[in-house]
């Protein structure tokens, strides 16, 4: 392809502006400013232009222009994601989707629901409400983050043991190409005939394409749902309960454990009634007809005190049911209030080896002098170790990145993974390397290639570069020049 | 039971094929020939890299070689009281679980238990520079890298050889009760989208003969107080009606030598050629038909049923035999196709015939 020359930012502006209302064409560093980062603040800059179309012609015209002059597209939803997919490249366009907020239909019938990309998760469960139906991915976050970056990253959240992840709820997908061409993936039937882009597409965090529409599937909601709280005095014995649960042949719905950092913080935030003595807490909640969780959580609840739970309570009404898990999902912002900061994790490791993975952590906690809290997806092996710090004190993020790091290796010595549900973006970039060897960080490139050739969509995350490693450098010039001043605190994510 | 690793051997003959450019035929129990194209080529038989490699039963996760046979695995799974719950057929115990990722089979569980390509963890894959890869992982989430397991859900081996998989088990339901109930098949579609949109333990439902049949699964409780609300007769020996639908050893099946066409729709879509010999599973959204018919007009009906249409068996297998891609798709395969395999020496022409 020839280089054309790239028009400078005014002209671009023009461009923009000759078919996106001027004020959704942003180039000023104020207004800028909100879109520098996703929720994972510590890694941002400033984009070249932001932009937030609102037809997919728009985006459509977009992408054709930034592909005529090859400019860097990242795409952003509602910037909730904590692995800084979503900060913006300096010489490119942000492509912001928030605009995209219309539920397009709800087939009751057939329990599916066609949506813009901008679709708050929770907003498409509450339309579906009145049909019974709910959309089962459900993100910590559900409450702000958008379906579109839900495909981006293949979000999952508390119940995904049983009701599977973003990509195992999926029927259909608009993209539009980097070259600017709208194709379908998928379709309304559970399969389609050729290769499995959507497979593809999901988790490709905004490397492959530009989604403008999604069709999720629906589920009826359970006639019953119930939790069981069980505190325990180790955390080997809590880990072995849950898989003592499973080897029952049940399937919780939601299977969460907490440690006793992660519980005295919890507590305090939200007065759930959790016990403050205990070294692990389980959450287990069991869904389905009433018979069915009736006769599971006596079981279940029996199988805790046998194994030597210290306490145990089972939610008598959907109210409590709602506060035993409120707990849980504010453990982030809970943390938050005991430390000025907090760096959170998420790697995935065989539920076996969770008393080995925590023990080797104690060790890395007292070697770096930072305290970790752990909450853990139990029944899907998705720890979320948040280490607590403070970014005011000199050296201590780069000690904290570089702890996080240590407990990612760990997780893949193990037999896991460096991320299970948050993604990799620029945040985890260097512990692709632990994960994956250079033949097959090639294949990754090979198929971005596929989609994006001179690779423009969301430039420097996902996977890194090989061999020169351009990536790595452009992360540590950037550590050098943010201020880390900045909050980590999230607020409410898985 | 056997236990063999055949895999440098394998990946000397992908780097041998690839160096001269022959055509390789991936091959596994045979059972599958009838699928896709017919297509030329080497046998890579996979069959002797069997075993299974590890299989912890609490974690829900089993890995097994490609060429390990289903039955192998479902008799290690039955040990502990689990199963695959996306009920691959077995073929007569020939299927093996490569081919079954392969060719994306799953049973009549899958709108509700999920598909083989919904329960695959990761695999090990060589691709055709003969180098084998791994991706996923056995654990439960995974979101590190693009997804090129699932992505092999279907691909018919065009991608390269699938050489190991690790897969989400499940435990077997308490209970299971079959309802049958005798209508047609436009009212059959109606109640069967309705029933699923209950809160109750549904886990298959297909119509053939004038009958809709229901299968409930799960726990006692749930199971027996559904039946008690629910219309339809207790079928006698429900199970083998599933497993004779599973296997397409029904009647339906095998009574006739008219090509076999599937339908893979919006499972609420209108009942379409009426006057035709249909079968329809999967609660409507997987639909057999039987006969001679004119490949366009079977796509345009599809794709006002919101999906697509295949030649599953039989027919004329050297034209194409899956949903025409639109253009755009075309070339997306193609360069995917380029990615994993860039002589083309895999399954040429066996997913369509301009790949």
């Amino acid at each position: 392809m020839n280089q054309i020359e790239r028009p400078d930012k005014a002209a671009l502006v023009q461009m923009f502006r000759a078919f996106i209302e001027p004020e959704y064409v942003i180039s000023d560093e104020e207004t800028q400013r909100p879109y520098e980062c996703d929720g994972l603040s510590v890694y941002c800059d400033m984009p070249l232009i932001v932009v937030l179309p609102d037809t997919v012609e728009q985006v459509q015209e977009v992408m054709r222009l930034c592909h005529r002059y090859q400019i860097p597209v990242v795409a952003r939803g509602a910037g909730t994601g904590l692995c800084a997919g979503a900060m913006p490249n300096p010489d490119g366009v942000l492509l912001v989707l928030s605009r995209f907020k219309h539920i397009l239909e709800i087939d009751p019938l057939a329990r599916s629901a066609r949506l813009q990309p901008g679709v708050r998760n929770l907003a498409i469960s509450e339309a579906a409400s009145i049909y019974g139906l709910y959309y089962g991915p459900d993100p910590s976050s559900q409450i702000a983050c958008t379906i579109g970056g839900n495909v981006a990253e293949n979000s999952g959240g508390v119940h995904c043991l049983k009701y599977g992840l973003t990509v195992h709820n999926l029927l259909k997908v608009e993209m539009v190409t980097v070259e600017g061409d709208l194709i379908s993936i998928g379709s309304e039937g559970l399969d389609s005939n050729g290769f499995d882009l959507m497979a593809l597409i999901t988790g490709s965090e905004g490397l492959l394409g530009i989604v403008t529409e999604v069709t999720v599937k629906l589920l009826p909601s359970p006639e019953k749902a119930q939790v069981i709280m069980a505190a325990f005095d180790n955390v080997q014995t809590a880990g072995d309960a849950v898989g003592d649960v499973i080897a029952k042949g049940i399937i919780p719905a939601g299977l969460e454990m907490m440690d006793s950092l992660a519980i005295i913080a919890a507590e305090a935030f939200v007065h759930a009634g959790y016990p403050t003595d205990a070294k692990a807490l389980l959450l287990c909640e069991l869904d389905g007809s009433e018979a069915e969780v009736k006769e599971q959580i006596a079981e279940v609840e029996q199988l805790f005190i046998e194994l030597g739970a210290t306490s145990t309570r089972v939610s008598q009404s959907e109210a409590e049911r709602a506060l035993l898990w409120k707990g849980r999902k504010s453990a982030f912002p809970a943390v938050g209030r005991i430390s000025a900061d907090y760096y959170c994790m998420d790697g995935t490791i065989p539920r076996s080896q969770l008393a080995h993975v925590l023990t080797e952590m104690e060790k890395l906690s007292e070697h770096y002098g930072l305290r970790v809290a752990n909450v853990f997806h139990a029944g899907d092996g998705n720890l979320h170790p948040l280490i607590l710090f403070d970014a005011n004190v000199p050296g201590d993020f780069e000690k904290t990145e570089e702890f996080g790091g240590r407990i990612l290796e760990l997780c893949v010595k193990v037999g896991g993974c460096i991320t299970g549900e948050h993604g990799v973006g620029i945040e985890k970039i260097r512990q692709m390397r632990v994960q994956f060897n250079e033949q097959e960080l090639r294949q990754f490139h090979a198929i971005k290639n596929a989609f994006d050739p001179a690779g423009t969509l969301n430039p420097g995350k996902g996977i890194p570069v090989l061999k020169n490693c351009q990536e790595y450098r452009a992360l540590d010039m950037r550590k050098g020049d943010t201020g880390k001043s900045e909050s980590m605190q999230q607020g409410e994510h898985a | 039971m056997k236990d063999n690793d055949i895999s440098h051997e394998l990946i000397e003959r992908v780097k041998q094929a690839s160096a001269d450019g022959t055509k390789l035929k991936i091959m596994g129990g045979g059972s599958k020939h009838f699928m896709g194209r017919q297509s030329e080529g080497e046998p890579l038989n996979l069959a002797e890299h069997s075993g299974i490699v590890s299989y912890e039963p609490i974690e829900l996760v089993l890995t097994a070689r490609a060429g390990t046979p289903l039955v192998e695995i479902n008799a290690a799974l039955a040990e502990h009281n689990q199963r695959l719950a996306f009920e691959p057929p077995l073929f007569d115990g020939k299927a093996t679980l490569g081919g079954t990722l392969a060719c994306h089979l799953s049973g009549p569980g899958r709108p509700w238990n999920g598909s083989v390509r919904d329960h695959v963890l990761g695999i090990r894959l060589i691709n055709g520079r003969a180098e084998e890869l791994r991706f996923g992982g056995q654990v439960m989430k995974n979101v590190a890298g693009y997804d090129v397991s699932r992505m092999q859900a279907g691909a018919m081996g065009t991608l390269g050889v699938i050489s190991e998989v690790s897969l989400k088990v499940m435990p077997m339901p308490a209970a299971t009760i079959t309802l049958k109930r005798e209508m047609n098949a436009a009212q059959a579609i109606t109640e069967m989208n309705r029933l699923a949109g209950q809160s109750k333990p549904l886990t298959a439902a297909c119509w053939f003969d004038n009958h809709l049949y229901l299968r409930l699964e799960g726990a006692r409780s749930a199971v027996d107080s559904t039946v008690s609300q629910w219309q339809g007769t207790v079928l006698e020996d429900g199970d083998n009606l599933w497993t004779q639908l599973r296997e397409q050893q029904l009647d339906y099946f095998s009574s006739q030598d008219a090509p076999l066409w599937r339908f893979s729709v919006n499972s609420n879509a209108e009942h379409f050629l009426p006057a035709e010999d249909w079968l329809l599973d999967w609660g409507g959204s997987q639909r057999w038909l039987r006969g001679d018919f004119a490949v366009d007009e079977l796509e345009a009906l599809a794709e006002r049923a919101g999906g697509q249409v295949s030649l599953y068996r039989g027919g004329d297998r050297l034209q194409d035999v899956f949903h025409t891609q639109p253009e755009a798709l075309r070339q997306l395969h193609q360069r995917l196709k380029k990615a994993f395999d860039p002589n083309g020496i895999f399954n040429p022409g066996r997913l369509y015939s301009w790949m």
